[in-house]
């Protein structure tokens, strides 16, 4: 029925289609590249007459990926992700519960605040906090890039959104029974936040996944680099052994691109919900 | 609803006071001390000669330095001409995309959706370490591929020459930046309102006129809120100037957030690392402030 709606010409149509799917193969082929490249040979990657396809596939490129302390590298920005996504989650669903919810004094203040502070640059503040994890004894510490993740307002932000279409005849019914605020927080909002909170966890797991350049300023000891800071370390010391490089670059997005493939409802969640009442 | 009990006592007002602070607590503990602090602090510092040896207050200094750095006015240039070609470039594309995909059927919908959020998954640092090699002159796919078509001879050098670094650079932002302003403009195109839409066919509104007067008025927020996410993430490059070029040849494509760094990296100078913290800061406050009174002058219109 909607198709009928729209009375373009088929031409345009198909043409519309064909430059999309040109377009779509030229934004895979990167990671067509990365993988293709990291199963290649250092022979064949320095031909001049390059291959669409590994002609003779190598594990070489990983071999040598997994003799630098790659696996470390993977955990230490899985423990990093997922610490930062609990204490985000955690955190901001309380704060935006009682922001949507409650009436106390200096609420509006605070919402503005948080508002305010999330249309700064986040950039700006990294200098100053690096300075700051030095005096907290936190520099080079997964600590130093975890607590300032978790501290974007943007959770709270977020939180408040989902809180707003909680109902409050339900938490004053749970309320006259007797209920604690704690007991109420966790039987009757908990569970009607979930698929905020699912939104939030996607979207802080991969932020601070990919947040280079907060890694970058805290990290520098080669056992806690994370396994961009890796790969960057890679290109950085070894820069023509571009089947390597792209080895290290297979292992750190194919991970990431699985967690969104398979909770990626909930992320697009998340993306509108900001925008649409922001 | 609190109204709903207009006997309500202080003292259970009072509670609620308390309850809703503890439950803020962490998330404020957390606010203060890694945003608003270090907020401050970029503030106080930027008046200071602040390095590694030094801490002493020199009032507009940094900011009357700045202002004769050729260097730093060179990463504004490079930074204005980035956020000036990327946001247009993002927006106009995301919506010709989001307008293609919108009615497709759910599956294909989804596939596209996911094809433009890509880059923006696989991570920066990944995504440029590929097109790095790419790029690359003697290894590159672009040089050869060009050279076996017989569009050029000689292999060029495409993050080395200041005539292309910039434009590269360019373009891998745009692969980057698009996936979210795609998912917005179809969720955005999702919520107008069909029956308008229909009333405007049954009256015998051409293609663009249904666009114009219905889709892009009711998109506008939408608009809006992609270009000043947009404008903020271009005005923020970095990782692709680090990866890709560190600001050269020549400076020629070092950013505002570039210059920051190498300032802090190289030179320890943190106060003045900051103050261009703070006039970026304030360029991008000014930015997105216009944006939303662009946008609400039009909606008036």
């Amino acid at each position: 029925m909607r198709k009928s709606l729209d009375k373009a010409h088929p031409g345009y149509r198909l043409l519309c289609l064909l430059l999309l799917v040109l377009l779509a193969i030229f934004f895979i082929f990167p990671l067509f590249w990365i993988i293709s490249g990291s199963f290649k040979s250092a022979i064949e990657i320095n031909s001049t007459q390059p291959t669409l396809l590994p002609k003779a596939f190598t594990t070489l490129n990983y071999e040598k990926l997994f003799a630098q302390p790659a696996w470390l590298w993977l955990l230490n920005t899985v423990i990093m992700a997922v610490a930062a996504m609990l204490i985000t989650c955690i955190s901001a669903s309380m704060a935006g519960y009682v922001l949507a919810k409650k009436h106390f004094f200096g609420r509006k203040l605070l919402f503005s605040l948080f508002v305010a502070a999330m249309a700064l640059p986040k950039q700006v503040i990294l200098i100053p906090l690096l300075r700051e994890m030095a005096f907290f004894k936190l520099h080079d510490n997964l600590w130093a890039i975890i607590l300032p993740t978790a501290a974007w307002p943007f959770g709270v932000f977020l939180m408040k959104q989902f809180s707003e279409g909680i109902p409050g005849e339900m938490i004053e019914a749970a309320r006259i029974d007797g209920a604690s605020e704690f007991k109420i927080f966790s039987t009757i909002v908990l569970p009607i936040l979930k698929p905020g909170i699912g939104a939030l966890a996607i979207f802080t797991f991969i932020a601070s996944w990919n947040d280079y350049f907060l890694q970058l300023i805290m990290i520098n000891s080669t056992k806690k680099l994370t396994i961009s800071l890796g790969i960057a370390k890679l290109q950085a010391e070894q820069s023509t052994d571009f089947g390597l490089i792209m080895a290290g670059a297979a292992l750190a997005a194919l991970p990431i691109i699985t967690v969104f493939l398979l909770f990626q409802k909930y992320f697009t969640q998340g993306v509108t919900v900001g925008a649409v009442k922001g | 609803m609190s109204q709903s009990r207009p006997l309500q006592s202080r003292v259970l007002r009072r509670r609620e006071t308390v309850t809703s602070y503890l439950f803020l607590l962490p998330s404020l503990l957390l606010f203060i001390t890694f945003v608003l602090a270090p907020m401050c602090l970029a503030l106080v510092t930027s008046f200071f000669n602040h390095t590694m040896q030094s801490f002493e207050f020199v009032g507009f200094a940094n900011y009357r330095e700045l202002f004769t750095d050729p260097i730093f006015l060179r990463s504004l240039r490079n930074t204005a001409v980035i956020v000036v070609v990327a946001v247009p470039t993002v927006t106009a594309f995301s919506l010709w995309v989001a307008s293609a995909i919108y009615q497709m059927h759910p599956v294909s919908r989804s596939f596209f959706r996911i094809v433009f959020y890509l880059p923006v998954v696989t991570g920066t640092v990944a995504v440029t370490v590929v097109w790095k090699w790419i790029f690359n002159q003697y290894y590159g796919l672009l040089n050869s591929s060009l050279k076996s078509v017989g569009a050029i001879d000689q292999n060029i050098s495409w993050l080395g020459d200041a005539r292309y670094a910039l434009a590269c650079i360019i373009l891998i932002l745009f692969t980057t930046s698009i996936g979210q302003p795609i998912v917005l403009y179809v969720a955005g195109l999702g919520n107008v309102d069909r029956s308008l839409i229909e009333a405007a066919e049954v009256d015998g509104a051409t293609r663009s006129q249904v666009f114009w007067k219905i889709k892009w008025p009711s998109l506008l927020p939408t608009t809006i809120y992609i270009l000043v996410i947009t404008t903020i993430n271009s005005f923020q490059c970095f990782a692709l100037i680090q990866l890709l070029t560190s600001g050269g040849p020549n400076y020629s494509t070092s950013t505002v957030m570039y210059y920051i760094y190498y300032q802090v990296f190289k030179l320890y100078r943190y106060g003045y690392a900051n103050a261009m913290g703070v006039i970026l800061a304030i360029i991008i406050a000014l930015f997105s402030a216009l944006q939303f009174k662009l946008a609400r002058s039009a909606d008036a219109a």
